[in-house]
């Protein structure tokens, strides 16, 4: 593939005089009415281009990158999977697109319909009493969560219940949820099986426990065998347990939270319901609570009023519910009532693939996954818990190759951008040395499964050959390796033009 | 399938290769007892077809009424290039730019998105945007609270005449972490917070003031003189701005002697639809010297191995993946699309396009705020300018008349009285550009005949 090299930045594009003028309104009658203490003086460094500059500019830039639609993503931890185009098309259809966030629930009961049920069929995957969909990514969930809990204890007068257990190889937003929350993070060690150190676990809980933060299948990507007695242990001792959805789509279908005995699970819907990663946002974190949690939900909260539909000529069916009708809520976690137009896409989603359809995701994924795992490792790449069935994801270790090769898992990552392939995840869970975690996900054929591991047998037999090959990777992409220490000592945050 | 493309042959075959009889025996670690059975309260699937159709059908329930309600989230136009731009497969679908060689596209986008809100606001850098203005506006009190090294109160001073959402949210966010958070009043009659209302607090340890520009009522505060208090009693100042604003207002960097600390505000304004409340995106931007303490992504230009210019995330030690515990936040997103959607919208409009958004808009409130003052039993409740928005008084509750108007396909404003009952029976309501002088006439006839029957009944 043939990448252009190199793009201007649009500020380089400006000409004074040749704005985009089509898209500006009609100048007011008279100046603006700022009092003059108050008046700007001089112009923001805003571009003057025409509007074929700005198509031109950011499509060029869009063509610098890799994506789901252009490229196998294998991303561990980030289910990287086709997000179908019906989705966004049904968000952006006008009467949702315009409508404002306070308007009225009149003018509202398609929207809200679309958002009581994305809610009720939630609960179902999850097996959670009740869900909230406002938190506007997985952090932000993870913080709707740990702050229930805490109102919880709160609540049965447990104040000094701040600790907040994580395994070795949590993702590094649950040690810093904790922390946003006024907790203190602890860390139990893994087994070298991959599951969680019970003696660990049993000798960190106690009556300043407030809850353990989990991810099943896990980081390591095995699914925690003794996730009932963890969760006895955390029980007994107070504490309350919550799950990081991470890797829901590891088990869509398969087995729920809820019946694992969690009590709090936030859900990434740019993941496992396939609403788009947009290059970094946005995402969605719905929540979902056990019986005991339902009352700190987040609000607004979508709930359907069985009375006013029996008179159809009458109020609304759907409505908000606030702070006024859950007294008891952690309160108001956003602007408005959350990343609406993702949330319209994920309902699109789930009513695609259904009942059915929702429950084959867990089944290709792991499928995809242990496949993938099978070929390289019979390639002689070196799986990090090779005794262990892979979830929908696996870790590869590079030790030996580093060791013997002097190739890293970096290295490995960069060649592979060369061949067409984006990169796993690296040097995450950082437990493994010189690891990739590879996530397939549903959506990829097994061709393309197939052409990975041809570029990975080729990465292989260059590190045995010609390693240097390997560690100057990559070589036709738009840009070699970035001097990351230059970019922090020296930070070059924002354009200075020479006129400024 | 639905979106799964393994054909009968495919999945026999690898079924072979990992050495297992069955799809179902890959899961034989989960114990058998919380096996979950049939999703029966889930539907059966639809297909594009049937799914779109559902989808027309509910958004023709909802109907495209004449809005006139602001209230933090503002109807423009939107030019065309921005959103068939944006949801191009290469950005719509990529991740976070973490492999900056394959992410140029992405990174540059943000490096230009940060030079144009450090360059509105008058600040020296700008992150590559937060979940929205709420959001952005907790972090830059708890950012304060560990950047105001000469303050150890982690007291921080709210107007009361700022979004009562924003006030909520900041609440919840930073309750946990023991920052007290103080409300300052407002002027009655004006309805700004007037300098005089810092008095209470001379000589105590304040760690930020935050000053919203226009304020909820869109009024304009005296941002010089309450920027200056502050920094004499050691306080940071936060600004809360509307970025459309910036066109015609003094940037915050310049408020007072020594400018603001951090600027917040919702992005949404900028080529960002109004979609019942997001995804939108929060900006914030501050100086060099609060960098390392600003939660959130940050791009950088750097060299290459080659010695060529390119981009990449930097200054990630201050991020949840590497500091983890000791992190500025646990944010772990920035809202790419949207911001990238801003950018679009700023580089279309350009300055000139920006100002004439702000006084067409600033003009067609005055217009709305006189033709519904004419209305017997409607006044205006603040005497001092403002942007936007403009809050009138009512003899009469309001939630009827909203309800009328609302069945009438127009939406009329924000009600008020919930969350000010002192100001009795009043309305926020909001023209921006995008209304015409019909549209304005329709509303004002509408509510001229409602407020008839009203008093008639």
């Amino acid at each position: 593939m043939s990448l252009p090299l190199r793009e201007k930045l649009i500020f380089e594009y400006s000409r004074p005089g040749r704005g985009a003028a089509t898209q500006w309104p009609a100048a007011a009658t008279a100046p603006p009415p700022v009092p003059a203490e108050l008046r700007r003086t001089q112009r923001p460094l805003l571009p003057e281009v025409s509007e074929l500059d700005v198509v031109r500019h950011y499509t060029r830039l869009s063509q610098l990158n890799f994506s789901i639609d252009t490229h196998f993503y294998p991303l561990g931890s980030c289910t990287m999977k086709y997000n179908p185009k019906a989705c966004n098309a049904a968000a952006l259809l006008p009467q949702f697109a315009y409508r404002h966030p306070l308007s009225s629930a009149h003018a509202g009961q398609g929207f809200l319909a679309c958002m009581y049920e994305l809610q009720e069929m939630l609960k179902a995957v999850t097996g959670m009493r009740a869900v909230a969909l406002s938190p506007l990514a997985g952090a932000h969930g993870e913080f709707a969560g740990v702050a229930m809990i805490r109102a919880y204890h709160r609540s049965r007068g447990e104040t000094e219940r701040n600790e907040i257990i994580v395994p070795q190889a949590a993702h590094g937003t649950n040690p810093a949820t904790a922390s946003m929350c006024g907790c203190v993070a602890r860390e139990v060690s893994v087994g070298p099986d991959g599951d969680v150190d019970l003696d660990a676990l049993r000798a960190a809980v106690g009556p300043r426990t407030a809850g353990i933060m989990l991810t099943n299948p896990s980081t390591l990507g095995v699914f925690e065998r003794r996730i009932e007695e963890v969760a006895r242990i955390v029980h007994q001792s107070g504490g309350l347990l919550y799950y990081d959805g991470a890797n829901l789509n590891a088990i869509l279908g398969k087995v729920r939270p809820g019946d694992m005995a969690f009590d709090a699970i936030h859900m990434n819907l740019h993941k496992t319901f396939s609403t788009p990663h947009g290059g970094g946002g946005p995402g969605a974190g719905a929540v979902g609570v056990s019986a005991r949690l339902q009352p700190y939900l987040p609000v607004p909260i979508v709930a359907r009023d069985t009375a006013a539909a029996a008179d159809a000529t009458t109020a609304a069916t759907y409505r908000w519910l606030t702070e006024r009708d859950l007294p008891q809520s952690i309160g108001r976690l956003t602007s408005f009532a959350g990343n609406a137009g993702v949330l319209l896409r994920a309902y699109v989603y789930m009513r695609m693939l259904g009942r059915e359809g929702m429950q084959r995701v867990g089944e290709f994924a792991t499928l995809n996954a242990n496949y993938l795992a099978a070929r390289l490792t019979q390639l002689g790449f070196e799986a990090a818990y090779p005794t262990r069935r892979a979830s929908h994801e696996f870790i590869l270790t590079l030790r030996r190759l580093s060791q013997e090769r002097g190739v890293t898992a970096m290295d490995v990552a960069k060649r592979l951008l060369d061949l067409g392939f984006h990169a796993p995840t690296t040097y995450f869970p950082q437990l493994v040395s010189e690891c990739l975690l590879i996530e397939p996900t549903e959506t990829e054929s097994r061709e393309t499964l197939d052409a990975f591991v041809a570029a990975m047998a080729q990465i292989l037999r260059e590190a045995q050959q010609e390693p240097e090959r390997l560690q100057g990777a990559p070589y036709t992409l738009p840009v070699r390796r970035l001097d990351d220490v230059r970019a922090a000592r020296e930070p070059d945050l924002v354009f200075k033009s020479d006129a400024a | 399938m639905p979106f799964i493309p393994h054909t009968a042959e495919d999945v026999r075959e690898m079924l072979a290769v990992i050495g297992a009889p069955s799809i179902e025996s890959l899961f034989d670690e989960i114990p058998a007892n919380l096996r979950t059975g049939s999703l029966s309260e889930v539907p059966a699937g639809l297909n594009e077809f049937e799914v779109m159709r559902l989808m027309q059908a509910r958004a023709r329930q909802d109907g495209s009424p004449l809005c006139f309600i602001g209230a933090g989230a503002y109807e423009h136009h939107i030019p065309a290039a921005v959103w068939s731009t944006v949801t191009r497969g290469e950005f719509y679908s990529a991740y976070t730019p973490y492999q900056a060689e394959a992410s140029q596209g992405t990174l540059q986008s943000i490096y230009e998105y940060q030079t144009m809100l450090a360059s509105l606001t008058g600040m020296e850098v700008s992150n590559a945007s937060m979940y929205d203005g709420a959001t952005a506006l907790a972090e830059a009190v708890l950012m304060a609270v560990r950047a105001n090294r000469r303050s150890k109160s982690a007291r921080v001073l709210m107007p009361r005449n700022l979004h009562p959402h924003y006030r909520a949210v900041v609440a919840a966010t930073v309750g946990n972490q023991g920052v007290q958070l103080e409300e300052l009043p407002y002027e009655r009659s004006v309805g700004h917070t007037a300098p005089h209302s810092l008095a209470p607090f001379e000589g105590q340890d304040i760690t930020a003031l935050v000053i919203a520009q226009p304020n909820f009522f869109g009024v304009f505060e005296e941002v010089d003189a309450l920027t200056d208090l502050a920094h004499a009693r050691g306080a940071f100042v936060i600004a809360v701005v509307n970025p459309i604003s910036l066109a015609v207002l003094k940037p915050p960097g310049l408020w007072g002697q020594k400018g603001a600390n951090i600027v917040v505000g919702e992005g949404q304004p900028l080529g960002c639809p109004l979609s019942s409340g997001g995804p939108y995106f929060g900006f914030m931007s501050t100086r060099m010297e609060h960098v390392r303490q600003m939660p959130g992504r940050l791009v950088g230009r750097t060299l290459d191995l080659d010695g060529r210019p390119g981009f990449t995330l930097t200054l990630q030690a201050r991020e949840q993946h590497i500091r983890r515990a000791k992190a500025t936040s646990n944010i772990c997103t920035n809202q790419g699309l949207l911001m990238l959607a801003a950018t679009l919208y700023l580089s279309l409009l350009g300055a000139e396009g920006l100002e004439r958004v702000a006084a067409l808009s600033m003009q067609r409130t005055e217009q709305l705020a006189g033709a519904l003052t004419a209305i017997p039993g409607v006044r205006r409740v603040f005497v001092r300018p403002g942007f936007h928005e403009v809050a009138l008084a009512f003899d009469r509750p309001l939630a009827p008349v909203l309800a009328a108007l609302s069945q009438r396909g127009i939406e009329g404003g924000f009600d008020l009285s919930e969350h000010y009952p002192e100001l009795g029976p009043s309305l926020l309501t909001c023209a921006t550009e995008t209304k015409s002088d019909e549209d304005i006439d329709t509303y004002a006839r509408a509510l001229a005949d409602v407020l008839r029957a009203a008093r008639a009944a």
